[in-house]
């Protein structure tokens, strides 16, 4: 899919000329406090009203508010919207807003040849510019003469605009996000209703605020149609999309939606133990709001202590789950050792970041695979699931609940950053038609053994305290298989390891027969995994529009592995594995499978282009591939 | 499943019960003379008083010699991770108020790998009962210093003596406002049966320091405190409302010198001064309390008994308030919360 602005139509004969395009992207990118996250927000809901497919991507510094002006504070929300399916937030934008010299500076190398840039004319002054090495102004110096660029004084025109309001200077220069939005609305087309109603209920508490944005919106709407600046404005029809109502969703809220369905599907309160982490901390809030569900959750002293609690929940009976990104997980392997021991349904969601260490807290990376796997002491097999996108969060993390009861296991949930803050339309799920799971009913009470097997899962019974006649003690010291009572025998210990092994093996049972996208043989097979999705499967669309002989395939389970798996990859010459890591499920299928596939990496803290994966795609056609995996 | 634990009754007519109702089939595995069998053996005979019934109780330990307790009793059980032991007690009990959670630690545990949890289970005021057996030494891991392990201490790991200030586990329990603090002797049966049952009995979070002696690695470490000939010189038992009086004959006691500065008395038995400290656990600031911790021997004797012992909500509670809170102004609708607001549609 290409994100050209292809004029497919004739101007019509009005004041401006309407020009229909069928696809999009903007980025908005501004200081950290200049509002441009809730820009991208609003523009993405006014879109998503106007009936186009769409994908966003925000990205932020981890610095709240880094000094004014600097590149390190530099916040930007690109969208992508079209009228054709959208599958990633866009490679390149098409319309860049600046809102001061930073921003140009960060952003502008990403913008199209001839793409519009929106530049805050007013906050190009002698200071800012030299804050970030600008020795004359780039908007007057001709250095940006292959883009349209467009110098607008935001800032006052926005003090114009809310002139008479009394409002202090300070006040007023915040309004002008949305007088830009204004700007955006008219240039696309879009509707301004959601965005006004959604000011008079942000700001109800100062209603001189609502009528200052409301103003700056409509003053910013009103410039663009009838200064001279833009020779037309451009409509996106609407996308052919399924029936249905929709809504727009981050694959954290989507996640935390699941994870209140999940208690309900299974008739289990919901514990969330968790530590305040970039990306994952969402999870946390947007959980505490529902505690009309029931669901309990706890701010924990650190991760350790979140994934002990929610490890007690889950000994008590409960639905019980912990959040965290990369560096939490490491902070609770040895806790992940004990709920394999003590075999415990747990969810452990792992919104990866960039690595290692404190890395790139908000970009995004999927090296987090190999930690999940075998980040622990000892043989400790624990199930892995991954959603694809945004909205499959809410899917998966159910999924990852399901497994967890029925095996009696831990499970990790792999999201990372872009799919974690990304957004993306959503089918609202029938929630009457949710698939309902449930633990299995405790044992009889004559001889009952914790570590007796059920035969087909190899699950343990899971017989909460409170129960009389099932008093029983659980621990990380090895059990003796059955009664679970310690034990240091040898060929126990073995057994048990194999046991553990075993059962997580199971799972592989409920995976369902893989999708393949393509020609179930031949040339070229893509495999991925995660928030990769969209980049993927739009970069083998291309391919296969070009006619090349490619396939692709997605995972959703990543432990234990689709039992169809070895078969499929057997059907193609050349197997690529594009991940945002050095190559960690390159290393699984490689070793599990023995095919010599290749890797396609990237580790940016940014999402793949399709471009580059569709060159990666290429390359392995022309028998260039390369294993960088180091 | 999970609707009917929550209904079953917390307490109610339960058939009498005795010590071996609460003792398992694990054969116990602390060495000959461990202080350790003392405690067990109060905890299994306190429980049958309790009349609460066996299984709601759970004990919940980390790692460590003391941490293999919950094996040895006949509730249910968790011998979890190093250190974690009140995280888990915390999910435990906050997930399911009505068990009974107590959590059996040591000085390595609780208070080196532990703390940070340690800290903040009693500041939330969780309602669970904290017993920190403390003989001053790593036993399971045979002999190196611990938090508690005196200045010089020579030991495995500091063979020219320990060069760490000790940590004083009482006054990091009161400075983390925990709602009951105590400190008993384990070979001191009858007090340390008494201190048991009015942690039982406390709604909060409990923190009880047993001084314990390992008979392998630091034998003699409380040998003032445990000998019956030297503990009345030793000791002072605490009593509320009471004046603080010591010693065989009672006629030595505590009373505060200049400022806050505590200085023993001595007196004619049966006569006290008008001025010696009076014991005062409720007492709403945790001045005297801390105080009364920072009192060792010599040279004053070491209090016993009964810190502190007030009331705040806890964490449990709390949640539950909130959670009602929440069911009062709006039913829960999952289609409802999917939708959120605001949507479109597509035909």
């Amino acid at each position: 899919m290409s994100a050209t602005q292809t004029p497919s139509s004739a101007g019509k004969p009005s004041e401006k000329n309407v020009e229909t395009v069928d696809s999009v992207t903007i980025r908005f990118a501004g200081d950290s406090g200049d509002g441009i996250q809730v820009t991208g927000m609003r523009f993405t809901t006014a879109t998503a009203l106007a009936g186009n497919d769409l994908s966003t991507l925000p990205d932020y510094p981890a610095e709240i508010r880094a000094p004014a002006g600097t590149l390190p504070g530099v916040s930007g929300f690109q969208i992508h919207f079209s009228s054709r399916e959208v599958l990633t937030p866009g490679d390149a934008p098409d319309v860049l807003v600046a809102m001061n010299p930073a921003a140009l500076k960060a952003n502008v190398k990403d913008l199209k040849n001839g793409g519009i840039l929106i530049a805050n004319k007013d906050a190009f002054t002698a200071g800012n510019l030299a804050k970030v090495s600008y020795a004359k102004s780039p908007l007057e110096d001709g250095s940006l003469s292959s883009y349209r660029v467009i110098p607008v004084e935001l800032s006052r025109l926005t003090q114009n605009a809310l002139e008479g309001m009394n409002l202090s200077k300070v006040h007023a220069d915040r309004c002008k996000n949305f007088f830009a939005l204004g700007m955006m609305y008219w240039l696309y087309d879009r509707p301004m209703e959601p965005t006004m109603k959604w000011i008079e209920a942000k700001f109800k508490k100062t209603p001189e605020m609502v009528e200052a944005n409301k103003k700056a919106l409509m003053a910013g709407n009103a410039f663009a149609e009838t200064a001279e600046i833009f020779s037309h404005h451009y409509t996106v029809k609407k996308a052919v999309i399924a029936p249905g109502v929709y809504r727009n969703i981050t694959g954290n809220e989507a996640t935390a939606l699941g994870m209140v369905a999940a208690a309900q599907l299974s008739g289990l309160a919901l514990w969330y133990g968790s530590y305040p982490i970039t990306p994952a901390s969402d999870i946390l809030h947007e959980l505490s709001k529902h505690k009309n569900f029931g669901v309990m959750t706890f701010q924990a002293e650190d991760e350790i202590a979140a994934i002990g609690s929610a490890i007690g929940a889950s000994f008590g009976g409960k639905l019980a789950a912990t959040g965290t990104s990369g560096p939490g997980v490491a902070l609770k392997s040895e806790a992940i050792g004990l709920a394999v021991m003590t075999e415990l349904p747990l969810v452990i969601l792992d919104v990866q970041r960039g690595g290692p260490s404190t890395g790139l807290p908000t970009k995004t990376e999927q090296a987090d695979l190999l930690q999940a796997m075998y980040g622990r002491n000892g043989e400790c097999p624990v199930p892995i699931v991954a959603p694809a996108t945004p909205g499959e969060c809410f899917t998966m993390v159910i999924e990852a609940f399901r497994i967890s009861v029925k095996y009696m296991t831990p499970v990790f949930f792999l999201s990372d950053g872009y799919l974690a803050n990304g957004s993306e339309p959503w089918l609202i799920p029938d929630a009457a038609k949710l698939p309902r799971f449930a633990p299995s009913a405790p044992p009889a009470k004559e001889n009952f053994q914790p570590y007796s097997r059920d035969e087909k899962t190899l699950a343990r019974p899971w017989v909460a305290p409170g129960i009389p006649g099932y008093e029983h003690r659980l621990g990380g010291l090895e059990k003796a298989d059955g009664s679970g009572n310690v034990s240091y025998d040898p060929d126990n210990h073995e057994h048990m390891v194999r046991l553990r092994q075993a059962k997580v093996n199971k799972v592989a049972q409920d995976i369902p027969p893989t999708p393949i996208m393509g020609p179930k043989k031949g040339k070229v097979l893509v495999v991925g995994w995660g928030g990769t999705y969209g980049a993927i499967t739009a970069a083998v669309k291309n391919c296969q529009d070009k006619g090349l002989p490619v396939a692709a395939i997605h995972l959703r389970h990543l432990n234990p592995l689709p039992p169809d798996l070895g078969d499929i990859l057997s059907q193609y010459e050349t197997v690529v594995v594009p991940e945002l890591n050095l190559g960690q499920l390159l290393k699984i299928i490689r070793a599990k499978y023995l095919v010599p596939a290749v890797g396609l990496n990237k580790v940016k803290g940014q999402p793949f282009k399709i471009s580059e994966i569709e060159a990666g795609i290429e390359s392995a056609l022309k028998g260039r591939g390369e294993n960088r995996d180091g | 499943m999970d609707e009917d634990l929550t209904k079953l009754p917390a307490a109610g007519p339960v058939p009498a019960m005795t010590k071996k109702d609460f003792t398992s089939d694990q054969m116990v595995r602390w060495c000959p003379g461990c202080g350790d069998f003392a405690i067990l053996a109060s905890v299994q005979k306190l429980l049958p008083a309790m009349g609460i019934p066996r299984e709601k109780y759970v004990f919940v330990s980390g790692i460590g010699c003391s941490s293999r307790f919950p094996y040895y009793m006949n509730t249910y059980g968790m011998h979890s991770i190093h250190g974690r032991a009140p995280t888990l007690a915390t999910g435990l009990k906050c997930a399911r108020p009505d068990l009974q959670v107590w959590v059996i630690t040591g000085d390595g545990d609780a208070l080196s790998i532990g703390g940070n949890h340690l800290i903040h289970a009693l500041r939330k005021n969780v309602d669970i009962k904290i017993l920190l057996f403390n003989n001053k030494i790593y036993g399971l891991t045979k002999g190196q210093a611990s938090p508690t392990s005196e200045f010089g201490k020579k030991t495995k790991s500091t063979p020219y003596g320990s060069i760490d200030h000790p940590i004083n586990p009482l006054a990091i329990a009161l400075a983390s406002e925990a709602t009951f603090v105590a400190r008993a002797v384990d070979t001191d049966l009858p007090s340390l049966g008494e201190v048991l049952r009015r942690a039982a009995l406390h709604k909060g979070s409990v923190f009880v320091e047993i001084l314990q002696n390992c008979i392998v690695f630091n034998d003699g470490a409380w040998a003032d405190a445990s000998d019956k000939s030297l503990r009345s010189d030793a000791l002072v038992n605490l009593s509320h409302g009471r004046p603080l009086v010591f010693g065989k004959d009672k006629n030595r006691g505590i009373r505060l010198a200049k400022g806050f500065t505590p200085e023993v008395v001595q007196f004619d038995a049966g006569k006290p001064p008008a001025d010696l400290l009076v014991h005062d656990e409720k007492a709403p600031s945790p001045a005297l309390a801390h105080l009364l911790a920072e009192m060792g021997h010599p040279p004053f004797p070491s209090p016993v008994g009964v810190f502190r012992d007030i009331e705040r909500p806890v964490l449990h509670e709390l949640m539950e308030g909130q959670i009602a809170q929440a069911k009062k102004s709006g039913t829960p609708d999952l289609q409802r919360l999917l939708t959120g607001t605001e949507t479109w549609s597509v035909n």
